[in-house]
């Protein structure tokens, strides 16, 4: 009796284990394209990482991929005399020199343009609006030749001021459209309320109407703050000099004159990359909804 | 119902998004063009009236002086290497749209299927994040050449030649690997080679949005259909993906937008050297190393000419959202 209950009881943990043998079995092809898939997305920035540690000769010589073998070799030195030989230290202050205002003054003027456009009546309202969403898409290259001429006529070429209009300009059309869909969308008591106090306009948008879009702004800060640090073609047209040069520009430069010196290359690389890859692991959420809601950015 | 759908997919791709048209706050009829009034000069002054000059510009000579109707067109269109520029573009834009959407659906519809959905999307979307001049440095490193006999230092070189193969100059190389085949303009092994890598930046933008859509999808229809005997691959086809097309349509536009304007990757990887140029780089070499703006401006004029559709198409798709609400 009990022999035939254990055997019965070893049956079933066999035919268990066999089941779930023959899940694993059909869906390792799903794990193999997904591991796959992942690792060949994450190997080309690995090697970027470890080669930016290897010295010079090692890097030049032998595959990133052969670092982990017996003697390690790595190495600080790259980093130092890219920030201080190749200028990058100056280029990363720059990117934030050119990066911070041209992320502020866009979205708060069109904070200003989609308030009027969320909450005030005038005619014409929604063939205006709809005229900004065309301009959303219409590529950066168009306006390259008349703005860097006028620019010329100013003497805005080759200054911050000059790369902070322009890149507000640009910016403008999506973070409008943005904003104006989200204030359009925030309570309406909320905001009669507030004007039967008496508050004007400006209080309205600063301290209701502002604060209440917390989550709309950062998606859209994030989306122009890395817009503006990737940005390679609106610095290399107006901003010809290179001691105001971002990093894209410092790179592009380097990749120029030093095509085959990687250990340089890839650690300028690197630390052009840190800061979107810390505002990414930190804010993910937001990230994703700046990046997407962006995509269509002309 | 479609309409319905489209406009969620709109709104999803812009956030939580509802729009109630409401006025009734029209304290002076000054107002609220004071409000508009920055945003408005910044676009005088950036966007339209440089997109009206350019038109100008380009049916005028180099520098502007003197009107030569259409003959900047006329050369875009016969030179052969802006020939080759304007069919690397269609390339761009058709390849590098279907592939993003391809790879970003399958590996949508893979993840959603796994414990590990987070971290594998995590790491396919990241190089969203980074500049395409820091993807150019990672890729030209990947894709680094030593010629035989010689330790290779780009990982897919060190591949070929650990299978056998002599090792290939990836980004200059124009026929097919290993064999004499000249394919015609834009069918070059190092256009694909740079069209990889922004399909590598772009794929994880088209998967995050479709896993939203996919997750959008009601469980008990597929479930239905499951019971019914359809196998996941007819479940797919007739159930998943007409439900996604709107969404499909929505990121296709955005990657269209992306390859058109392609000039960054191009530019850092090769200059636009080897037959690689595609119409933004050529513009800038028109601009800047030829100093003549009447045919960098045909160009913009001709990138401007291939948006218009899409700009009609948005506007309906957005006319139709707000009349849904």
């Amino acid at each position: 009796m009990s022999m035939v209950q254990e055997s019965s009881g070893t049956t079933h943990i066999f035919l268990r284990f066999l089941t779930s043998l023959r899940r694993l079995i059909s869906r390792l092809p799903l794990h193999i394209i997904l591991i796959g898939a992942a690792l060949l997305w994450m190997t080309p920035t690995f090697g970027l990482l470890v080669s930016s540690f290897r010295p010079a000769t090692a890097v030049g010589s032998t595959g990133w991929w052969t670092a982990f073998q017996t003697p390690f070799q790595f190495t600080l030195d790259n980093y130092s005399s890219v920030l201080s030989q190749n200028g990058m230290a100056r280029s990363f202050l720059n990117s934030l020199i050119i990066t911070i205002p041209a992320t502020i003054i866009p979205i708060l003027v069109a904070g200003f343009a989609a308030f009027a456009f969320a909450w005030m009546k005038f005619p014409g309202r929604n063939a205006l609006f709809i005229f900004v969403v065309a301009l959303l898409v219409v590529p950066i290259q168009v306006t390259l030749i008349p703005v860097l001429r006028l620019f010329t006529d100013v003497k805005l070429v080759g200054t911050f001021p000059g790369i902070w209009l322009a890149h507000t300009a640009y910016g403008l059309p999506l973070a409008i459209f943005l904003l104006r869909n989200f204030f359009g969308a925030l309570p309406r008591e909320l905001l009669e309320s507030a004007y039967l106090d008496g508050a004007s306009n400006m209080r309205v948008f600063f301290r209701l109407i502002l604060p209440l879009s917390v989550p709309a702004l950062a998606s859209l800060a994030i989306f122009q703050f890395l817009w503006v640090w990737n940005d390679l073609l609106v610095a290399l047209v107006y901003l010809q000099s290179p001691s105001k040069a971002p990093m894209t520009l410092t790179i592009n430069n380097l990749v120029s004159s030093f095509g085959t010196q990687w250990q340089l290359l890839t650690a300028a690389a690197f630390i052009s990359m840190i800061l979107p890859l810390i505002i990414f692991f930190a804010l993910q959420r937001y990230f994703v909804e700046g990046i997407t809601a962006g995509a269509v950015k002309g | 119902m479609s309409d319905h759908h489209r406009s969620t997919v709109w709104s999803r791709l812009f956030g939580r998004i509802q729009i109630r048209w409401r006025g009734t706050n029209s304290r002076g009829r000054l107002s609220p063009w004071l409000w508009l009034l920055p945003a408005f000069a910044f676009v005088s002054v950036f966007l339209i009236y440089p997109v009206i000059d350019t038109l100008r510009i380009s049916f005028m000579n180099a520098n502007s002086t003197a009107y030569v109707g259409i003959n900047n067109y006329k050369y875009v269109f016969t030179n052969p290497s802006m020939q080759d520029a304007l069919l690397n573009t269609v390339l761009w834009l058709s390849l590098f749209t279907l592939l993003a959407v391809g790879l970003g659906m399958l590996f949508a519809v893979l993840s959603g299927r796994v414990r590990y959905e987070a971290v594998s999307k995590a790491i396919i979307f990241i190089p969203m994040a980074i500049s395409f001049v820091a993807a150019a440095v990672i890729w030209r490193f990947m894709y680094a050449y030593k010629p035989e006999g010689f330790n290779q230092i780009g990982l897919f070189n060190e591949i070929a030649t650990k299978v056998g193969l002599q090792p290939t100059a990836w980004l200059v190389q124009q026929k097919i690997p290993y064999t004499d085949a000249l394919l015609p303009t834009p069918f070059h092994t190092n256009n694909f080679a740079i069209i990889a890598v922004g399909v590598w930046m772009w794929t994880g933008f088209a998967m995050v949005v479709l896993s939203a859509g996919l997750k959008g999808i009601s469980t008990e229809v597929i479930e239905a259909a499951r019971v019914d005997g359809a196998s996941e691959w007819q479940i797919f086809r007739r159930i998943i993906l007409p439900m996604l097309a709107p969404t499909i349509a929505v990121i296709a536009t955005a990657l269209i937008i992306q390859g058109l304007k392609t000039f960054d990757i191009v530019w850092v990887i090769t200059s636009g050297n080897f037959g690689t140029d595609v119409v933004a780089t050529f513009m800038y070499k028109e601009m800047f190393n030829y100093q003549d703006f009447g045919k960098a401006g045909a160009l913009a004029v001709i990138l401007l000419a291939a948006i218009i559709p899409i700009m009609l198409i948005s506007i309906r798709r957005f006319r139709t959202q707000e009349e849904t609400r």
